[in-house]
């Protein structure tokens, strides 16, 4: 059961051959047996999981079940859901109980869908291997000696293991596509303001998009027209017509324009990973696409740019962690600067800590034009290289990452090493496109490979399109961990 | 560009932050390190570009002025480190 798809899973519960109780019982007897060895999940909270069970039970009864009715989705634990402790990974907020819902919550609350339990993460997202997190490190479920990546680790590695039926995620800079890929997942990183970010604990708000994890395209679909739509209480979310983004699954792909940025098959590249893409590609072109040679030229620049703009709004996001109205409070203190100061201190990790630093210095007085502004008018020129490339093609494909999966604690002394492993993600966020990782193979050492496709602004019905079909000539994304 | 001690002393204190002598050595070493990264920069020519704030070209929508929260005072305090009498309690700020 804990195989099935979205669809499957509905079906089963609609027709009655099982329960929305027995159904969350199966994922928290899975996670209690295999969280131990995995730490995906945060916090499981049986009761409330299962009071939710309960009502859609009689809801699906009533005949009034929508699409995900009854089905256990683990969330990120960056949303805020009432009731349910809510700690972003960080000591700051071990103990926060948060006061009300996101809007990601909420829609899925009136789904009907299930709140399985809040999953690991990087501190405050801040992280490419889910290493940051307080609550110490997801292991990767394909090899338990490798990360999963991150920001949304847990959640990749929760998929991966079938330890919920599908999942949530948040994307600044490559946080849902990393992670996807070095799982062996699929995952979608929405145009930004298409997915409210209302409740969702703010990282670097120009950049922060909330999107689905999943085992497939078909579930990515179901979980998005779940997830989209215009919130008034988040000023960035967009108001646009309601769109199903499962109505262009079935279509052909024949003339699609893939577009490959030749930056993205430079130095950098490991073999098995350019081979894994190389032979994707090949199979789009057996399904009736052709190829484009397009160029990036300025997406060398974004991890410069973004180690600018993303610490700059962190620094700001995260001026609200005072030790006064909510969060840790040293147990000793002077006056009130004191006060903060060691709060700050002891609740915060290294990692979130020195984004906070580089951060507060950039914007500091001397040196905000030749770093902040700086950085604002190079992600123009990023942005407007896709703008260029979508003259040409439809999509663009490429790697998601570099290598697959790397070894736990090989990059833990080197910040620049982890930020590097971002390379192929973060121009998407500052140029606020969607994004999606889809597996696409696995390297020698048996660890699975992403295939990234970037799509043009609001075009994510068509990469799912996209995704899909590969998905219906490949059986990548069905590949299980062993031993799950 | 490499950061001097007094400078990662100057941000930590802007930032809330205290650090012990020994992680500001390594905050040092760190941030420089990172600042190398980003100077890469440093060379775009930039003249005439108009920086980007956000992906979408939107501006802030104004609303009704009427009240949308409800009173959740108890509940929200009950969030705090250490309250009184329905305040927050602080060290003394004001003699």
């Amino acid at each position: 059961m804990f195989n099935s798809s979205l669809q499957q899973l509905a079906a089963a519960l609609h027709s009655k051959k099982i329960s929305s109780i027995e159904l969350t019982q199966l994922f928290l007897d899975r996670i209690a047996a295999l969280n131990p060895k995995l730490n995906a999940y945060i916090t499981v909270n049986p009761e409330l999981s299962l009071a939710q069970a309960r009502a859609a039970d009689v809801r699906i009864a009533a005949g009034k079940a929508v699409a995900l009715t009854g089905i256990p989705i683990a969330q990120k634990d960056i949303f805020c859901a009432q009731g349910w402790r809510t700690t972003c990974g960080s000591k700051m907020l071990h103990n926060f109980i948060a006061p009300y819902d996101a809007h990601v919550i909420s829609q899925f609350n009136q789904a009907g869908a299930i709140n399985l339990g809040k999953t690991n993460m990087d501190e405050f997202a801040m992280g490419s291997s889910n290493e940051t997190s307080y609550f110490g490190p997801v292991k990767n479920p394909w090899d338990d000696s490798k990360v999963p990546g991150g920001s949304s680790g847990g959640t990749a590695a929760a998929v991966a293991a079938r330890l919920c039926a599908a999942a949530t995620g948040t994307d600044t800079g490559g946080s849902i596509r990393q992670p996807a890929a070095l799982c062996g997942i699929s995952g979608l990183k929405p145009t930004y303001g298409v997915v409210s970010r209302y409740g969702m604990i703010a990282f670097a708000s120009s950049l922060d998009q909330a999107g689905p994890m999943a085992r497939s395209a078909e579930d990515l679909a179901l979980l998005l027209n779940v997830m989209a739509g215009y919130d008034e209480r988040d000023s960035t979310s967009l108001p646009r017509a309601t769109e199903d983004y499962a109505r262009d699954l079935g279509k052909s792909l024949a003339g699609l324009r893939i577009g490959l940025p030749k930056e993205f098959f430079a130095q950098g590249l490991s073999n098995e990973v350019a081979q894994a893409v190389e032979a994707a590609i090949a199979e789009y072109k057996k399904l009736g696409a052709t190829v484009v040679d397009i160029s990036l030229p300025n997406s060398r620049l974004s991890i410069p740019v973004y180690y600018v703009l993303a610490p700059a709004e962190a620094s700001s996001n995260l001026s609200r962690f005072d030790g006064v109205r909510y969060g840790y409070r040293a147990p000793e203190y002077g006056n009130l600067a004191d006060m903060y100061e060691k709060s700050r201190a002891q609740g915060f990790g290294a990692e979130v800590k020195r984004r906070i630093m580089i951060g507060t210095y950039v914007l500091s007085h001397g040196y905000y034009d030749a770093y902040y502004l700086q950085a604002q008018k190079i992600r123009q020129l990023i942005a407007q290289d896709f703008v260029e490339a979508f003259q040409h093609c439809d999509v663009i494909m490429g790697p998601t990452t570099p290598t697959t999966a790397f070894n736990l604690g090989e990059k833990g002394d080197d910040p620049v090493q982890m930020y590097l492993s971002d390379i192929y993600t973060i121009a998407v966020n500052l140029a606020g496109l969607p994004g999606m990782s889809i597996p696409a193979g696995f390297g020698s050492n048996n660890m699975p490979i992403g295939l990234q496709i970037i799509g043009n602004y609001f075009d994510e019905a068509h990469m799912l399109n996209v995704a899909h079909q590969y998905q219906q000539v490949t059986d990548w994304h069905s590949q299980v961990p062993q031993g799950i | 560009m490499s950061l001097t001690l007094d400078d990662v002393h100057k941000v930590a204190r802007l930032a809330r932050l205290a650090v012990s002598a020994e992680e500001a050595q390594l905050a040092q070493s760190q941030l420089t390190n990172i600042f190398g990264l980003i100077a890469e920069m440093q060379a775009v020519d930039t003249q005439g570009v108009a920086p980007m704030s956000h992906a979408q070209d939107v501006t802030q929508r104004l609303r009704e002025d009427k009240i949308t929260e409800t009173n959740q005072r108890e509940l929200l305090l009950s969030l705090a480190p250490q309250v009184e009498k329905g305040l927050y309690l602080v060290p003394q700020v004001i003699e």
